[in-house]
């Protein structure tokens, strides 16, 4: 595709292999998923099947209107010297973070709720707990983070390479294919379509799905950075590459599964027991080292040095902290089985390596704090920045009771309780949440033209409302799950259990109020945010410099 | 060269700088997982397991289907509570014909790996109906449609097809008879049921939904919940003879 860019000049209009080829391809997925929905076992297949057959005749037509549409050649590399930049994917994905975000985090409210107040799905299979559970998580990390992700990785590579984005339609092919992913893999969710591997519920055919876009991410990325400017590759983008990489890998070995029937949705896993049981949390706490955090670090390499206008506090730390964490990350997945029946050497082995873990995790916090030397006064007026720095904090916190969890002592009590609960939404709440506002909005004046966002201080009221909900949802969690956990092994002095389970559960209910209203106000956050950035666009206000003319990183 | 400019060739080249992330996130994966699948040591021998009768099976999916994974964990650990409060602690033995497994992550209710003869069908039917009929302050939700469906199980056989494929021990005589054995299994009629024990010895085979009418999901869902840990016997089980 790339080839044909910018060559044909003064030839005939001819359409590009990118066009022609996924037109082609689109027709044939067309065909095929029309003659799968034919014969589909279930409804809920035939249904996923006629949404594959709609998204690829749409995919074709707008090919097609790409095509009539455009100029005779390609959109060129640069113009007067500068790079042209492919933005339009980037503005589709950061629109995407916020509707998907806005959906998750109210979707977690009513899981939320639902604990709290049984019954409120109103005897309705769809939104029972079991089944928008997997939709909250995979609608905050896949559709909200995944979009935040898509939209910052190739808004920063184009940058730090100071080249436009490899491809025509491959952009909007991995921005589009990956959405269309998030809602095959919704919609199985409230029908009851999952494999039930955590954060990994999609069956067969949206995880083939995903490995297609995926694999397409990863060459557009690839090919953008061989087209860099620069001798050097920036930092940012060594997370981001080991996050697409990674996520590959994982992906693969843990979807490695045998559909019933090419006409059924329902599969079984290669592995069994023990074996998927480590396959599952080898993918599951990596799930969170390359997804929720290498490529969130990659966000903050970039964003918190451009909005502290600081450079990056060390080289040689960033050198050491990603090799020594990405390293690391891949051997901790066995201390979400800490006394079960996987053997012990893998336990031991898990506990080891996530303690040792909380060294890179401290050396990159140490280098995001300390990139703000020289610029710490700017929390005081930058909301954004400060956003962005006490996500880091969090971060800081998350990573340093992450270890002490794995401690298999401590993770005896903590297992299987909602502390574990509390310590996935500080990190997912204080910083994922929190870098990825930050960077939306960075983004969105950048993208958009516009000099500022429409009201700073309305990004202050989000960051304190924010907090304060992340407070209240983490403290509740801290207090329900120790104590949970202490109720579940308490003896009374003749020895015997002093409380049944229902007793147990009967104790939580405060605290899953406050989490629900904890949650609430995070939401809250995100509906101002979203308002301050649609106002930001629908103003008036102009850059004074164009985006191109900026300099260089 | 100091290693820090030796790092500038990784930083200069994007295909090395790929490769060397793909060794360096291999190596702790296949430390962890590749000796699982040769290791003795790892699964347990003991008597007494057999794969999932088809009527257990499609339980089972229905069990995924509903996500009570995300609140139910199937996995005993050995501390004194849990097992006073559960059973015996869980053997990997016991979910080696698990695909996927069922361990679970979290307990916002009581684990159920040996849940398996502890209540009732009668107790299991109320409470998926209606959780609050039978336990007042729990949390569950309600489950009164699979009461009211129809189980299908017209193509049970090619899950096992597909299970045996993998290297579950479904023998072709069992495949063949897939469909049977679920309706033999739900039948409250004992002499229907005698060739499927002979294929899955200590079968419990009745009509677990209350209706001999139908043949429900809660039939499929009760049947899974009620052989759940109840395959090993852990009076004739030797602790010692296994310790690992």
């Amino acid at each position: 595709m790339h080839q044909a860019q910018g060559t044909n000049i003064g030839t005939s209009k001819r359409m590009s292999v990118g066009e022609g080829g996924s037109a082609f391809a689109f027709a044939v997925l067309a065909f095929l998923s029309i003659v799968i929905a034919a014969k589909a076992h279930t409804a809920e297949y035939a249904f996923h099947a006629y949404l594959f057959a709609a998204a690829s005749v749409a995919a074709v037509f707008a090919v097609g209107r790409l095509y009539m549409d455009r100029p005779a050649t390609l959109p060129p590399l640069e113009i007067d010297g500068k790079p042209n930049y492919n933005m339009g994917p980037v503005k589709f994905a950061t629109v995407a973070a916020m509707v998907w975000g806005i959906a998750g985090f109210l979707i977690g409210v009513i899981a939320a709720l639902e604990l709290a107040y049984p019954g409120l799905n109103g005897g309705l299979p769809w939104i029972s707990f079991g089944r928008i559970r997997p939709l909250h998580t995979s609608a905050v990390i896949f559709a909200f983070g995944g979009n935040v992700l898509l939209a910052t990785s190739f808004y920063v590579v184009q940058r730090t390479c100071q080249a436009r984005l490899v491809g025509y339609v491959a952009p909007w092919f991995v921005i589009l294919g990956y959405n269309f992913f998030i809602v095959v893999a919704g919609t199985g969710y409230l029908l009851g379509v999952t494999q039930s591997k955590e954060y990994a519920e999609p069956e067969w055919y949206a995880d083939l799905w995903l490995t297609v876009v995926w694999v397409v991410y990863l060459l557009v990325y690839l090919g953008t950075i061989m087209r860099r400017k620069e001798p050097h590759i920036y930092v940012a983008n060594w997370f981001y590459l080991a996050f697409i990489l990674t996520i590959a890998v994982l992906h693969l070995g843990n979807n490695a599964a045998i559909p019933v029937s090419i006409f059924s949705a329902k599969s079984y896993i290669v592995w069994s027991g023990v074996q998927d049981a480590m396959v599952q949390w080898w993918y599951g706490h990596n799930a969170v080292g390359f997804f929720l955090t290498a490529g969130f670090l990659a966000i903050m390499y970039y964003f918190i040095p451009k909005k502290a206008e600081r450079p990056v506090y060390s080289y040689r730390l960033s050198i050491v902290h990603f090799w020594a964490l990405i390293f690391l990350y891949i051997w901790a997945g066995p201390h979400h089985l800490h006394y079960t029946a996987l053997p012990d050497w893998a336990q031991t082995l898990g506990m080891t390596f996530s303690i040792i873990l909380w060294m890179p995790s401290w050396g990159g916090m140490i280098n995001g704090l300390m990139t703000l030397s020289g610029a710490w006064d700017k929390l005081r007026t930058d909301p954004v920045l400060r956003m962005m720095v006490v996500s880091v904090a969090f971060y800081g916190m998350a990573t340093f009771e992450g270890p002490l969890m794995s401690v298999k002592a401590v993770n005896s009590l903590s297992h299987y309780t909602d502390w574990t609960i509390g310590h996935v939404h500080s990190g997912a709440l204080g910083w994922v949440g929190f870098v990825s506002f930050g960077a939306v909005y960075c983004l969105v004046p950048w993208l958009w033209n516009k000099r500022e966002l429409y009201s700073v201080k309305l990004v202050n009221w989000h960051f304190w409302i924010a907090t304060i909900g992340i407070v209240l949802y983490i403290s509740a969690m801290w207090v329900s799950g120790i104590m949970q956990g202490l109720m579940w092994r308490a003896y009374t002095k003749f020895g015997f259990l002093e409380y049944s389970f229902i007793e147990t559960v009967e104790a939580m209910h405060p605290f899953y109020v406050v989490r629900a209203l904890g949650g609430a106000l995070f939401l809250v956050g995100a509906l101002i945010m979203a308002f301050n950035l649609w106002m930001t666009v629908n103003s008036a206000t102009v850059r004074a410099e164009k985006l191109a003319l900026q300099p260089a990183e | 060269m100091s290693l820090m400019q030796k790092h500038a060739i990784l930083e200069k080249n994007s295909l090395l700088l790929l490769i060397g992330i793909l060794i360096v996130i291999a190596i702790g994966g296949l430390v962890e997982i590749v000796p699982l699948f040769y290791l003795k040591s790892t699964i347990e021998k003991v008597d007494g397991m057999r794969p999932y009768t088809p009527l257990e099976l499609a339980g089972r999916n229905i069990y995924v289907r509903e996500g009570c994974y995300n609140c139910h964990s199937q996995m005993i650990r050995p501390l004194r509570d849990e097992v006073e409060r559960y059973g015996h602690y869980s053997l990997a033995a016991e979910s080696m014909y698990d695909r996927p497994f069922q361990w679970g992550s979290k307990r916002t209710g009581p684990d159920l790996a040996r849940v398996g003869g502890k209540y009732s069908d009668e107790w299991h039917r109320a409470h998926l109906n209606e959780p609050r009929s039978v336990v007042p302050g729990t949390v569950m939700p309600a489950y009164p449609w699979l009461a009211r469906t129809e189980l299908d199980y017209a193509h049970i056989a090619d899950d096992l097809k597909v299970q045996s494929v993998l290297g579950v021990p479904y023998s072709v005589e069992m495949v063949t008879s897939a469909k049977a054995d679920v309706a033999a299994q739900a039948n409250a009629d004992e002499s229907v049921s005698t060739d499927l024990l002979k294929r899955y010895p200590k079968t419990q085979a009745r009509d677990f939904d209350g209706d001999p009418k139908a043949l429900t999901e809660a039939d499929a869902l009760i049947a899974y919940l009620q052989v759940l840990g109840t395959l090993v016997d852990f009076k004739l089980y030797n602790d010692k003879a296994n310790i690992r």
